[in-house]
């Protein structure tokens, strides 16, 4: 599936006006996330989240990171989709110089679904970093 | 007479929260209950007017902290109706009750000794005998439950032997609802020759707890599941038990005499109650089981009975939803699953119309393996939840379901 890019989504979150709209288009772009298939879905991939499980698969591409997520709750695989709209096939110098927190603010996501919440949002963006961190040095 | 619960309501100054413009709607009471405000004024009242430490004795602000503090030991003694107070130990919750109890049975425990649990259990009452067991080189058995999370009985009994020192099983199941047959439980493994624990923190608040007519030698609960403070709770346990019981911690107020290379401890209940205990918190927990039991014991019975009925109902009508305990005899708790909607997905999406629940694994991760599930959302209700509210929930239950499809 073609991710939308980082400001597409900010772009579509910014003109829906209530809040089912808005998490509607978060559950729809974790449903058209690809998964991972069961046996990809090893311990060794889980980052520990709170109230759900996501794994997460990197492979490096003529100089890009690729990523694969997957999580059993959607929600959080919705948020998960827009993490990787910031990450995905980015160069790992990209993905450091990527200021996070202002998209997430500029996202101007709900409170209750605000990647600071324990939901394993963060655990991926420290995850996603590490390796990109690695892969420059 | 009918409870009237727009009155109750008025005492807890917390339920008049809105969220995103909507009313908190709090169905997490298993988590922890909501504090009226005689409670809290209780606790504000302490600190203002006769903050001081306890038994210290020489001046008048702690003599008048020691009188209320051992009050409120009176307060919850005669709630549970205990023999005499020396056998209600403060503790900070039912966890370090029950781990009081197991630190000291780690050390009366021998290889080939047995102590008994059950499928049911929260990580508080299984984490502390697992480990004792490991210590000790005891075996830890554990009883099954059926689908239904009800105990397996004939297992229990058949399970108890000469070898087993101690079972453990909670009053009510934190996950699944179910109300233990403890009276019964008890009768068979005190004739057994086996020591008693009984995990008292779901089970305090429903009422009409009485150690002496269960006939158990410990029972653990924490004040904050009672409308009471958070960190403070009560080990009780029979006096002829605790009065020999392996010493907790260790420091002052446990002690009756020192010197550099040995100590004397002191007597019940302080020996197993080392240091500035909390003292508001047991004024308020006191507090809050002097407002619990000025209402009417059976109107709120009625009306709790009458939240889970309604729930059942609407439960039943909802199509895809699968309740996850559905014992005979149940408590207010609520745990369920919705086809094709992982719990935490729920949890959101009822967080965000302002109605709290659990999601997750409970803390029984074994219990949860048992049933094969990942988890699930809770719901639990308590005296102050009006039928309109569950009503909503059921609303916003299938608003969830609707965006989650």
């Amino acid at each position: 599936m073609q991710l939308p890019s980082s400001q597409d989504i900010i772009d579509d979150l910014a003109f829906f006006d209530d809040w089912e709209q808005r998490y509607q288009y978060i559950i729809d772009l974790g449903k058209a996330l690809p998964g991972l298939p069961e046996e990809a879905r090893t311990a060794d991939r889980l980052v520990k989240g709170c109230q759900s499980q996501v794994w997460l698969v990197s492979r490096s591409q003529n100089g890009r990171l690729q990523f694969d997520v997957d999580s059993d709750a959607i929600i959080v695989q919705g948020l998960l989709a827009l993490v990787l709209a910031a990450y995905n096939d980015k160069t790992p110098r990209q993905i450091l110089d990527f200021d996070i927190d202002q998209y997430f603010e500029a996202l101007d996501l709900e409170r209750h679904i605000t990647p600071t919440r324990g939901n394993g949002l963060r655990a991926i963006v420290a995850k996603i970093n590490g390796l990109a961190r690695n892969a420059v040095h | 007479m009918s409870l009237d619960v727009t009155a109750l309501r008025q005492q807890f100054p917390i339920l008049k929260t809105q969220i995103d413009g909507k009313p908190l709607i709090y169905l997490d009471n298993a988590a922890t209950t909501q504090k009226p405000q005689a409670v809290i004024d209780a606790l504000v009242e302490f600190y203002t007017t006769c903050n001081a430490n306890v038994h210290r004795g020489s001046h008048h602000l702690s003599d008048e902290a020691t009188r209320r503090y051992e009050k409120a030991r009176t307060t919850v003694a005669r709630f549970i109706n205990a023999n005499v107070n020396e056998e209600v130990i403060w503790t900070s919750g039912t966890t370090e009750s029950l781990n009081i109890v197991a630190h000291g049975l780690a050390q009366k425990l021998q290889s080939g000794d047995e102590v008994i649990i059950t499928e049911m259990e929260h990580h508080a009452n299984l984490v502390t005998w697992q480990q004792a067991c490991i210590k000790s080189g005891a075996s830890l058995v554990v009883i099954p439950i059926s689908e239904d999370g009800e105990l397996d009985l004939a297992k229990f009994k058949a399970a108890l032997n000469n070898r087993t020192k101690l079972v453990a099983f909670p009053h009510v199941s934190n996950a699944l609802g179910t109300i233990n047959p403890i009276k019964e439980m008890t009768a068979m493994a005190k004739a057994a020759g086996a020591l008693v624990s009984v995990d008292g923190a779901q089970g305090i608040a429903h009422g009409g707890v009485d150690v002496q007519a269960i006939g158990c030698d410990f029972y653990s609960f924490s004040g904050h599941k009672l409308f009471g403070p958070t960190g403070i709770g009560c080990l009780w346990g029979r006096k002829d038990v605790l009065e020999d019981w392996p010493i907790w911690q260790t420091g002052g107020e446990m002690i009756a005499d020192v010197e550099y290379q040995q100590t004397t401890f002191g007597t019940l209940p302080f020996r197993l109650e080392a240091g500035t205990p909390n003292i508001s918190g047991a004024i308020g927990m006191a507090a809050a089981i002097d407002w619990f039991m000025g209402l009417d014991q059976h109107a709120i019975q009625t009306h709790e009975k009458a939240l889970l009925t309604r729930a059942n109902e609407l439960a039943a009508d909802m199509q895809g939803l699968r309740l996850i305990g559905t014992a005979k005899n149940k408590v207010g708790i609520m745990s369920f699953l919705l086809d094709g909607a992982h719990p935490a997905d729920i949890g959101f999406i009822l967080d965000r119309q302002g109605i709290a629940i659990r999601t997750g694994d409970n803390c029984a991760q074994p219990l949860m393996k048992r049933l094969n599930i990942p988890g699930t959302a809770r719901a639990s209700f308590s005296i102050y939840n009006t039928i309109e509210e569950v009503e909503a929930f059921f609303r916003a239950l299938k608003k969830a379901q609707t965006m989650l499809a």
